[in-house]
C-alpha cells in the first residue's frame, strides 16, 4: 500500500520535476557555463574579473530599487491595513481594483506612462505645464513602484487578515493604546508577510530593465538594461557572468532577510 | 539519489533526446521535392522587421496572403506541395543575429541590413544562391543599377541577397519648436544645438548614435581606430548634457506629440510622422549620413530554399513590390514601383515632397562633403568590444545623482539599525523572563 502511494507520488511529481530540469536547471548550467568559458569555449575567469567595471550600474540598480521599495512599503501597507479592516465583500472588490492593472502587460503600462509623463504628454497638456518627468530617476522609482506595488500589498493583506482579532482586543484590554496596538502587536505579527512583499519587489525591480529605457529616456542603464545589450550585441560570456553574479547577490541578500524574518517571528518592535 | 529523482531524470532525460532527435530528421529533408502533387502543405518561414511587409490593411494587398496564392495556383503543380507563409517578425538586426546564431529558430527568408548581411557572409550563415536559382530570379531585372552588382559593397555581385528598401539617415525637426536660422543651414549642429536643452533626441543604439556625431565631424564610420572612437565618445558625451533622452522606436511618439524638438531618424519613418504632426520636417545634414540596404537573403540552415526564391522573386514583382513600398515608405530599389501609379498617388496622399525626401539625393550626393564609405561595414570582434565598452561609459556618466544615494543609504541603515535593535530588545527580555522564572522557581522551592 505504502509502495503504490509512492509511485503515484513519482508519477505525479514528474512533470514538475521535468520542468525544473528543462527550464530551471538546464538554463542555470549553460548561463554558469558561459559565464567561465571565453569567446572560444575555453575555460576563463576573465567575464567575472571585468566585471569591476560595471559596479556603477550595479549600485545605480540596487539604490534604486531600495528607494522603490521603501516606497512601495510606506504606500503598500497602510493600503493592505486598510483593505483587511473592511468588510469582506468589500474586501474582494479591492483586491480585484488593485490586481486590475495587472490584467493589462507591464510593457504596454509602462509605455502609456512614459505617454502620460512625457513632457508633451497627456498630463503636461491637460495641465498646461512643461513639467519635465520622463527621463529622470523620479520617473524610473514611479514606474518601479506602479508596476511592484501589487506584489508588496498582497502578501502583507494575506498576513494581516490572519492575525486573530482577538489580539487587537487583548493588546486594548491590556492598556495599549491605538497606536501601540498598531506598533506592538500587529505590525511585529505582520512581519512575515512585509518580508515576503518587500522581497517580491526589491528582486524584480534590481533586474528590471524595460522600466528604466523607457521611463528612464536612456541617459542612464540599470543592470537588467546592461544584461540585455551584452545579450543582444553578441557579447554572451559578459552576460551571463552578470546574470549569474545577479543570483548569487539576490540569493545571499534573500538568506539574510529570511534569518531576520525567522528571528522576527512574534518578536516585538521598539 | 533517491529512486523517486532519479526515475524523474531518466524521464526528462529521454524526452530531452527525442526532442532533439525529431528536429534532426526534419533538417534531412530538405531538397527532395516529390514530383507529384502530394496535396501536402509545406511552410515556408519569413523572418522580417516589424511593420515591414505589406499586411493587408486597410484593403491593401496582404503581400503574403498573394504569395501563397499565387504559388498554389501555379506552382504547386510543379513543386507537388502548397505552401503556407509563416510570418514572424524582430526588432533590430541583433536580435535577429542572436537568434539565427543560437540556432533557436530555423527561417528560410530573413530580410537584414547590408552590414549585417556582410557579417552573417563572414561567419558563413548565409546560403549563395546556385546558378540554377539566381536563373529563377526573372524579377531582378527591376531592380535598379545602383543596388546591383559591385554597387552592393556588403555583397559584390548579389550572390546572397536581393535589395528590398533602401534609404538615408537624416534630422527631423518641429519648425514650430526650432527657430528658422537653426535648422536652414541643414547641419548635424542642430542636436548640438544648447539651445534646445532638454528637447533633443538622440538613438538608443550605439551603431546609430556613434555614426551621428562621426559624420558629423568627418571621422570614418568604420574606424578600427580607438582615438577616433573615443573622439566620438567625446562629441556623444558633450550632447548627452543637452539631450532628453536616448530612445528607438518612441522617436515616433515623443516627435508627433512635440515632446522634442529634433531627433535624427530614417526618411521613410519621417512621412510617417509627418502624416500625423504637420510641423515636423526633415533635412539630410550637409555633413553626410548614413546610407542603407535591406536585403532579402536565405539562411544557410533554411529547409526551403528553392520554395524562398520563388518568394524572393515575387516580392520583386509589381503588385506585392508597390503594396509593400507604399506601406513601409522606405525607397525602393525597385523600378516597377517608381514607375506605377499607384505608388505615386498614394505617396502623394502621404506627403507632399515625398518624392524629393525620398528619391531626391542620391547616396553620393548626399554624401559629397563625407571622405569614407557611407555605409556601415560588419565590425570586427575588437571593434565591437571596444565600442560596447565606449556605449557603456556615455550611460554611466553623471548617472548617479546625490539624492539616490543619501536616500537609499538612509533607508538601508534605518533598516539594520531597527534590526538590530530589535534583536537587542528582544534579548533583553527573554532574559528579564527567564531570569524572574528562575526567581519565582526558587522562591517556590524556598
Amino acid at each position: 500500500m505504502k509502495k503504490k502511494g509512492s509511485i503515484m507520488r513519482s508519477i505525479a511529481a514528474a512533470p514538475h520535476i521535468f520542468w525544473a530540469i528543462l527550464f530551471i536547471v538546464l538554463p542555470l548550467i549553460i548561463v554558469v557555463y558561459y559565464a567561465f568559458t571565453d569567446g572560444d569555449g575555453n575555460f576563463s575567469f576573465e567575464n567575472i574579473t571585468s566585471l569591476a567595471d560595471y559596479a556603477p550600474i550595479f549600485t545605480l540598480s540596487v539604490e534604486l530599487a531600495v528607494i522603490a521599495t521603501f516606497v512601495c512599503l510606506i504606500v503598500g501597507y497602510p493600503l493592505a491595513y486598510i483593505i483587511a479592516k473592511a468588510r469582506p465583500e468589500r474586501q474582494r472588490f479591492y483586491i480585484m481594483l488593485l490586481m486590475l492593472p495587472m490584467w493589462t502587460n507591464l510593457l504596454i503600462r509602462t509605455y502609456s506612462i512614459m505617454a502620460i509623463l512625457d513632457d508633451g504628454g497627456f498630463l503636461n497638456t491637460i495641465l498646461g505645464t512643461t513639467m519635465h518627468i520622463v527621463g529622470t530617476k523620479g520617473a524610473v522609482i514611479f514606474g518601479m513602484v506602479y508596476d511592484f506595488l501589487p506584489y508588496m500589498v498582497l502578501p502583507i493583506y494575506t498576513c494581516i487578515s490572519k492575525i486573530d482579532k482577538n489580539m487587537w482586543e487583548a493588546a486594548s484590554d491590556l492598556g495599549c493604546k491605538p497606536v501601540q496596538v498598531m506598533t506592538r502587536v500587529i505590525f511585529p505579527l505582520s512581519m512575515s508577510g512585509i518580508i515576503s512583499g518587500v522581497t517580491m519587489v526589491l528582486v524584480p525591480s534590481i533586474s528590471t530593465f524595460y522600466i528604466s529605457q523607457k521611463l528612464g529616456g536612456g541617459t542612464f542603464e540599470l543592470i537588467g538594461d546592461t544584461i540585455e545589450r551584452q545579450f543582444v550585441t553578441g557579447a554572451l560570456n559578459t552576460g551571463a557572468a552578470i546574470s549569474l553574479v545577479m543570483m548569487v547577490l539576490i540569493i545571499i541578500s534573500l538568506t539574510v532577510m529570511n534569518r531576520f524574518s525567522d528571528s522576527d517571528e512574534g518578536g516585538i518592535i521598539v | 539519489m533517491t529512486k523517486k529523482s532519479f526515475l524523474a531524470i531518466i524521464f526528462a532525460a529521454v524526452l530531452l533526446f527525442s526532442l532533439f532527435s525529431c528536429g534532426q530528421d526534419n533538417g534531412d529533408d530538405e531538397g527532395d521535392t516529390p514530383p507529384v502533387f502530394s496535396g501536402e502543405t509545406v511552410v515556408l518561414n519569413v523572418y522580417n522587421w516589424g511593420e515591414y511587409i505589406s499586411d493587408g490593411f486597410e484593403g491593401a494587398l496582404d503581400s503574403n496572403k498573394a504569395f501563397e496564392e499565387y504559388f498554389n495556383e501555379y506552382l504547386a503543380p510543379i513543386y507537388g506541395f502548397n505552401v503556407e507563409v509563416n510570418y514572424t517578425t524582430y526588432a533590430n538586426n541583433e536580435d535577429m543575429y542572436s537568434k539565427l546564431k543560437s540556432g533557436a529558430g530555423n527561417y528560410d527568408v530573413v530580410i537584414p541590413s547590408d552590414y549585417m548581411i556582410e557579417k552573417m557572409i563572414g561567419e558563413g550563415m548565409l546560403h549563395e544562391f546556385t546558378d540554377e536559382q539566381r536563373a529563377k530570379l526573372s524579377n531582378l531585372v527591376y531592380i535598379g543599377e545602383d543596388f546591383l552588382g559591385e554597387n552592393a559593397v556588403y555583397d559584390p555581385g548579389n550572390r546572397y541577397s536581393v535589395p528590398y528598401t533602401y534609404g538615408m539617415l537624416g534630422v527631423i525637426y518641429n519648425t514650430a519648436l526650432i527657430d528658422e536660422d537653426d535648422y536652414l543651414s541643414e547641419s548635424w549642429e542642430l542636436l548640438w544645438n544648447p539651445k534646445y536643452r532638454g528637447k533633443l533626441l538622440q538613438f538608443n543604439n550605439q551603431r546609430d548614435a556613434f555614426a551621428s556625431a562621426m559624420y558629423f565631424h568627418n571621422i570614418d564610420v568604420n574606424t578600427t581606430d580607438e582615438a577616433k572612437w573615443r573622439e566620438a565618445l567625446g562629441y556623444l558625451l558633450a550632447q548627452k548634457e543637452l539631450v532628453q533622452g536616448y530612445v528607438n522606436d518612441e522617436i515616433f511618439n515623443k516627435m508627433t506629440t512635440a515632446s522634442a524638438a529634433a531627433a535624427p531618424y530614417y526618411a521613410g519613418d519621417f512621412l510617417t510622422m509627418a502624416s500625423e504632426n504637420e510641423d515636423l520636417s526633415f533635412y539630410y545634414p550637409t555633413e553626410g549620413t548614413n546610407y542603407f540596404v535591406d536585403a532579402m537573403c536565405i539562411p544557410k540552415n533554411a529547409r526551403n530554399k528553392d520554395l524562398a526564391i520563388e518568394y524572393i522573386n515575387f516580392m520583386l514583382s509589381e503588385e506585392p513590390a508597390v503594396a509593400n513600398a507604399l506601406y513601409i515608405g522606405y525607397a525602393s530599389p525597385n523600378s516597377l514601383v517608381l514607375e506605377s501609379e499607384e505608388y505615386q498617388e498614394g505617396m502623394d496622399e502621404l506627403h507632399e515632397d515625398w518624392y524629393e525626401i525620398l528619391y531626391g539625393k542620391t547616396p553620393a550626393e548626399a554624401n559629397a562633403n563625407y571622405d569614407y564609405d557611407p555605409a556601415y561595414r560588419s565590425f570586427s570582434p575588437e571593434t565591437q568590444e571596444l565600442v560596447n565598452a565606449l556605449w557603456e561609459s556615455l550611460k554611466t556618466e553623471n548617472a548617479t545623482e546625490l539624492w539616490v544615494h543619501v536616500s537609499s543609504i538612509t533607508i538601508t541603515a534605518s533598516v539594520i539599525a531597527l534590526a538590530v535593535y530589535t534583536t537587542y530588545i528582544r534579548k533583553k527580555r527573554s532574559r528579564h523572563y527567564r531570569m524572574r522564572d528562575r526567581e519565582i522557581a526558587k522562591a517556590r522551592r524556598a
